[in-house]
């Protein structure tokens, strides 16, 4: 890997998500938009947003970087500068990581505004700081973008890539104990939930709801969280062949 | 007279079919090779092993005495695709820049002066995806030339270009020549041909001439490349039949 290449990677998606400020405008309103939703849906029942807000600051990263990574790789890979860019100095690693920092950078602004709103528009209460909140949210969202560069591999066309977010990521937002508390579920979809990283993620803004310092519970998520992003951008790299038929 | 590129015995499978059916070529440091032959018949496929990222079955692509896709000659090859590979959703100066900063030691007046040579200069700032068809594929030349590579493979690159810039890329492809660059291009207009120093023929994955322009001329006994080439691959045919 190298530092030149790492930067200027990053800056190269940056620059290309700069000239679509549709995509971007989207990326900070679209969670806006839905947090609102979700605050006026529960008005009326106190304490409910408290618990359920909290955990969408966590998923809308998650879901939308997943998505908007996953067509950029595969854009990456259609449009033949993948292969290019492998018969250049650049290694996978630079790309990856490229990806990585870009889209984590547009996810810190994104978690920041809606963490903003939650806080002081909807008064979202958690015994935690709100820096950890955010923390969590940007983990969320690498954690979205190294699944995407991942599961982009198995996607010949935008069709199949957009059927991925369903299949990888609603399965993981059933489970994650949002809909039911995860003690309650059959056997085996517990089995599945404690294989699947999102549910260490909403579990970890939990903790940070619930508790005024981090408890090592939190900590032991956040470090499942991490270790799932590199272990998903390790298997991202070992799908990118520079080789190919 | 160094060897920059060597091909032995290079078979390639893509699908289901055999493409390439064990040819060899050497290719010599400094001057321009044409890669020529009907469509279909493996330019793009060879082209695509030599910058090593076409899998091969057997064989072997050795590239300045290093085995293609290897990790040092990254830095010294450069590679247009047949088809536009560049940011549609960025400019032509701010892709050229991109590429341009892959490459130990290569600057941004490099990214401006490979813009000039592809006369992209005025649309420097335009964005890719608005550019006309023949800009874009001389954008994604200009990220090709940008790496001052010492091997360039170019797959058609003035295809669909008018007369007046075919010339001017022909002359920057004579220059880069007489400097020692290795060019190997891909074509399918014969006066082009005219212009490169030796010329390889392949016919449904075989080679079937692999010598000076000249020479091409003489086996063939036409000076017209076009009927030269018409003849080559006709003479062909019997041998294909009793085979
Ligand atoms: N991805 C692929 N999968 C299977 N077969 C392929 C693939 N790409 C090319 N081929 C086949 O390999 C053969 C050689 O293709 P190649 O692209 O090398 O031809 P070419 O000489 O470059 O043709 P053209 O002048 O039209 O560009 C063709 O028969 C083509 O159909
Ligand atoms: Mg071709």
């Amino acid at each position: 890997m190298s530092p030149r290449i790492l930067f200027s990677t990053t800056r190269r998606v940056l620059t290309q998500l700069r000239h679509d400020k549709r995509t971007l405008a989207l990326v900070v309103l679209v969670p806006v938009v839905l947090l609102t939703l979700v605050y006026y849906l529960f008005e009326k029942q106190p304490g409910v947003f408290n618990e359920i807000g909290l955990i969408m600051l966590g998923l809308f990263p998650f879901a939308i970087m997943f998505l908007i990574t996953s067509i950029a790789m595969l854009r990456e890979r259609t449009s033949g500068t993948l292969e290019r860019l492998l018969t250049t100095p650049l290694n996978k690693p630079d790309l990856l990581f490229g990806y990585g920092l870009s889209f984590g950078l547009v996810a810190a602004v994104q978690a920041g505004v809606a963490t903003g709103l939650a806080y002081w528009a909807f008064n979202l209460s958690t015994a935690g700081t709100t820096g950890l909140v955010i923390v969590f949210a940007v983990a969320d969202a690498i954690l979205g973008v190294a699944l995407g560069l991942f599961f982009s591999a198995f996607a010949r066309t935008e069709f199949q890539a957009v059927q991925f977010m369903p299949l990888v990521v609603f399965p993981q937002i059933f489970l994650c104990g949002l809909f039911a508390p995860r003690d309650q579920m059959a056997g085996w979809m517990q089995a599945l939930s404690k294989v699947m990283p999102l549910t260490y993620a909403v579990q970890g803004l939990q903790e940070v709801g619930a508790h005024v310092d981090p408890t090592p519970l939190m900590w032991r998520d956040l470090i499942i969280v991490v270790g799932c992003i590199v272990l998903a951008l390790s298997f991202a790299a070992a799908t990118l062949r520079r080789r190919t038929d | 007279m160094d060897v920059a590129i060597e091909v032995r015995d290079l078979v390639v499978v893509r699908g289901h079919k055999e493409v390439l059916h064990g040819i060899g070529t050497s290719v010599a440091t400094g001057g321009v090779t044409g890669l020529l032959g009907p469509s279909g018949s493996g330019k793009t496929t060879l082209m695509r092993a030599i910058v090593g990222v076409q899998k091969v079955r057997s064989g072997s692509v050795t590239v300045l005495g290093q085995p293609a896709g290897s990790a040092a000659l990254r830095s010294r090859i450069g590679y247009l695709t047949q088809a536009p590979s560049v940011y549609a959703d960025m400019t032509v100066r701010e892709n050229v820049r991109y590429f341009a900063s892959l490459y130990k030691g290569v600057t941004r007046a490099d990214a401006d002066r490979a813009i000039a040579d592809v006369g992209l200069s005025d649309a420097a700032n335009q964005m890719v995806g608005s550019l006309s068809g023949g800009q874009f594929s001389r954008a994604s030349l200009a990220c090709a030339l940008v790496g001052r590579p010492d091997v360039l493979i170019l797959d058609e690159p003035t295809v669909g270009l008018d007369p007046v810039l075919r010339e001017e890329l022909w002359r920057k492809f004579r220059e880069l020549a007489a400097s020692g660059v290795t060019l190997l291009v891909s074509s399918h207009v014969m006066d082009e041909a005219g212009r490169c120093d030796r010329l390889i023929l392949i016919r449904e994955g075989r080679i079937i001439a692999d010598d000076t322009v000249d020479a091409v001329r003489r086996a063939a006994d036409t000076h017209d490349l076009d009927e030269a080439f018409l003849r080559l691959i006709r003479a062909q045919e019997p041998v294909e039949v009793a085979s």
